[in-house]
């Protein structure tokens, strides 16, 4: 832990966050807004590396946590016009419970089950969203009444921020006592059972942490969006994308998480002039560096430097 | 035998039996075991030894019987409360944290259970670097798993095992794959649990280094108790005997002026294989004749399976690799699987949610399907066990059955060369005769050519025709095996 302060990750993370939150003086308000969507993409991800890289399990459905979070926001805004701050709140801790009860049974079956759970919660999910249109905005979408603030700087700035701590957080989490009881669960259940741990307690914990983050990002982003849809916030394709950025950037690597997501998100729009192939094309630099790269961006940094 | 064998027992057994289906692995056992005593359980592969010790442990929930640590009864309870009231458990495979250092490893074994230990305690680093010096990883402890030898990885094993200084010690198979100095170093540290005052439980296929540790041992088959007593006692039990121990293994090699006339079927000429800066094997040449037995002798470490990885394909090389003839360089693993080199890895490689028949079949997919019944019946005449759990899932077959399987597989290939990476772990020694004897047949019956790679001499030698003894990459000695004793015994005999 103290040597992270003095590690040049540490360092190399710091000048980057600097040297981000001063782009708002020289760049366009489009890169800003491709750069906040991409950073709050960066949370999703990162707490998704925090099940997957840490506790083992893999969660198919990132986009359950963060629907969960960004549609309760939205429809209590929406509804009762309540404050902004009060409904990212709230809209966090429904993420919360309904991870808990989807975690806790999920986890008791061992194997792929756990993942097959999460796909159907997806799926559940967009299906009440349809059935339920009076209170949703259905297929249409939700227009949301309040947005965080309407100048591009300070959603940047906010996005930024929130990464950035969220990111601190998550990542302190993954190195600590917890974080490695963590990781020796997701390696040998059996064997860290017999250790004197209790694997169901800690892997809920991670999952809790995990729904916790996915759903005040999905909250914030849908008050940046001033509207939510199952296209954004839900859809499988989303978790997909989550899942790739997190395993592009580098599984048990946290930080490696961030980056994936807003390399996909970044190289996404500058594609997008080429039409359909841009899809096509991220989608082979994401196969490619899982191939080739299995550790992805970071894990390979950092397996190298753990050599020398 | 130590003084406080006497007093009350640390743990009561009473009745203990795992059921796992229609299959009984454990039934109705009975056992006690005191502070400061090595009890010992043998048995042959799959009599119940491991289960046992996993329901004691609670990683497996026992069917019926009580467990008494300490006058109560912990049966049922789940693995981790077991733990945390003075259990420790040492596993026949390890799976170490590979990104963290031997010392954070053994730390993680010392943490509370709590979700709220946010930054590491100074004491704890200090009794994880007391563990470390203890079980002899003092000078590595700051270095990853992966780049550490087996027989460190073991140590940390026993390091975490004993971290929270339990009062009742389980080892399944501490031996297994260790030479013979590391089997003595392991003794004299269990030694040392047991004069800490511990209660040691102790399972391992070695009988001498068994016979030599515990104070009492229990054997057990087909999940019963045969006879419980001294180690020479029970040794010299009528059942013990039939069941587990098995007879000696007979020797029978045959001159190199035999296969002489013919140019080598497989010839390895001077390869070298690196690892990244690291040198696995440094110009090693060896051939083997149509027909010829041929074992290649070697401490872990040595470069055993990086040879026989590299003539199966699966890694780069400098130097030739020639079978009747012919380069092999270039060619696919596959390829040289299907035409006749077969390999049998160390690692086993099953496919653990296939059954233990499919698994078979699939190493004899491409046998005619009356050729294939054939193969198969003759496999089960030598592996039983195998036939009685054709419908089992593979990975929950015990350590040896797994063992066992995986060699079938190979001989369901019909192989012409069959590579034997260190066929003997985790086999009971009544499995190895008959394994012994299986290959003896197969030498007299078939053309088949067999390359063996062992640590365990006393199985290697007696099927060898001519031997290699392989160290630190290189060959350093090739014979037969008559002399072998003489020339190049010294550390495995
Ligand atoms: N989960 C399971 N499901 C079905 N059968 C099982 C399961 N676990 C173990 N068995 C069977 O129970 C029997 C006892 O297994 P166990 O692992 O205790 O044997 P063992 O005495 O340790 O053998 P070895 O010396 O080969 O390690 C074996 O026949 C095994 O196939
Ligand atoms: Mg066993």
């Amino acid at each position: 832990m103290i040597g992270f302060f003095k590690s040049r990750l540490f360092w190399i993370s710091l000048t980057i966050v600097i040297v981000a939150s001063t782009l708002p003086w020289y760049v366009s308000g489009y890169i800003l807004g491709l750069l906040t969507v991409a950073y709050y993409f960066g949370v999703f991800a990162m707490a998704w590396d925090l099940l997957f890289g840490f506790a083992g399990e893999v969660n198919f459905g990132p986009t359950f946590l963060i629907g969960v979070g960004a549609y309760t926001a939205g429809i209590i805004n929406n509804q009762f016009g309540i404050s902004v701050s009060m409904c990212i709140v709230i809209g966090a801790l429904a993420s919360v419970v309904a991870g808990f009860v989807l975690a806790l049974p999920a986890l008791r079956v061992r194997g792929p089950y756990f993942g097959l759970t999460t796909l159907v919660a997806v799926l559940i999910l967009q299906n009440f969203i349809v059935v339920f249109a009076d209170l949703t905005g259905g297929e249409i979408g939700l227009t949301i009444p309040d947005v965080l603030s309407i100048d591009a700087g300070v959603n940047y700035w906010i996005a930024l921020g929130f990464m950035t701590i969220s990111a601190a957080i998550l990542y302190g989490l993954s190195q600590s006592p917890v974080g490695l009881v963590l990781q020796a669960s997701g390696q040998d259940p059996v064997q860290a059972g017999a250790l004197g741990f209790n694997i169901v307690k800690h892997k809920l914990a991670a999952f809790i942490v995990s729904a916790f983050f996915s759903g005040l990002s999905g909250a914030l982003l849908v008050f940046y969006f001033g509207t939510a849809s199952v296209g954004t916030v839900v859809d499988i394709a989303v978790g997909v994308q989550v899942i790739v950025a997190a395993v592009l950037g580098g599984r048990r690597t946290v930080l490696g998480a961030a980056l994936g997501a807003i390399f996909l998100i970044v190289a996404g729009e500058f594609l997008r002039p080429t039409g359909e192939l841009a899809t096509f094309i991220v989608s082979a630099v994401a196969l490619v560096v899982i191939l080739f790269f299995p550790g992805g961006f970071l894990g390979s940094v950092l397996s190298r430097e753990a050599r020398q | 035998m130590n003084s406080t064998a006497t007093t009350t027992p640390v743990l009561e057994v009473r009745g203990l039996t795992k059921r796992f289906g229609g299959l009984t692995a454990v039934k109705n056992l009975s056992f006690d075991v005191h502070g400061g005593e090595i009890f010992g359980l043998i048995g042959p592969n799959g009599s119940g030894k491991s289960t046992a010790m996993k329901a004691i442990m609670g990683i497996e929930r026992p069917t019926a019987g009580t467990v008494r640590f300490e006058g109560h009864d912990v049966a049922g309870q789940p693995a981790h409360k077991i733990a945390r009231q003075g259990f420790g458990m040492v596993f026949q495979h390890s799976r170490p944290l590979n990104r963290q250092t031997v010392l954070e490893n053994i730390m993680v074994a010392l943490l509370p259970d709590s979700l709220f230990m946010l930054f590491p305690d100074k004491a704890l680093t200090e009794r994880a670097k007391w563990i470390a010096d203890r079980v002899g990883l003092g000078s590595v402890m700051h270095r990853r798993p992966p780049t550490l030898p087996f027989a460190d990885l073991r140590r940390l094993e026993l390091a975490k095992a004993i971290a929270r200084d339990p009062k009742v010690v389980l080892v399944d198979e501490p031996f297994a794959g260790l030479t013979l100095a590391e089997v003595a170093t392991f003794s004299e540290l269990i030694r040392s649990f047991r004069d800490e005052g511990r209660a040691v439980m102790l399972v391992d296929h070695n009988v001498k280094s068994v016979a030599a540790l515990v104070d009492r041992v229990l054997a057990m088959y087909l999940g019963e108790e045969i006879v419980t007593g001294r180690a020479d006692e029970v040794m010299r039990n009528e059942t013990v005997r039939r069941v587990y121990l098995g007879g000696a293994i007979e020797t029978s090699a045959r001159p190199e002026s035999n296969f002489a006339d013919k140019v080598p079927l497989l010839q390895v000429e001077n390869i070298s294989v690196h690892y990244g800066k690291a040198q696995a094997l440094e110009n090693v040449s060896i051939h083997v004749h149509q027909g010829e037995f041929v074992s290649v002798v070697g401490l872990n470490g040595a470069g055993k399976t990086t040879l026989f990885n590299t003539i199966s394909g699966f890694l780069p090389y400098s130097g030739e690799i020639i079978r009747g003839g012919e380069k092999l360089r270039g060619i696919s693993p596959a390829h040289i699987a299907k035409s006749g080199i077969v390999q049998c890895p160390e690692t086993r490689e099953l496919f653990g949610e296939m059954t233990v028949r499919e698994n078979l079949d699939l190493g004899g997919q491409h046998l005619e399907p009356a050729e294939q019944a054939k193969q198969l019946e003759w496999l089960f005449e030598l592996f039983p066990i195998l036939k009685q759990r054709q419908g089992q899932m593979a990975q929950t077959l015990s350590g040896g059955e797994q063992q066992m399987l995986a060699i079938g597989r190979s001989l369901m290939m019909k192989p012409k060369i069959l590579i034997l990476d260190e066929p003997t772990l985790g086999l009971a020694p009544v499995i190895l005769e008959q394994l012994s004897k299986a290959l003896e047949k197969l030498r007299q019956t078939t053309p088949i050519t067999v390359l063996l790679g062992e640590q365990n001499v006393t199985f290697a030698l007696p099927h060898a025709d001519r031997v290699y003894v392989l160290e630190h990459a290189r060959i350093v000695w090739e014979g037969d095996p008559g002399r072998f004793a003489a020339e190049a015994g010294e550390g495995y005999l």
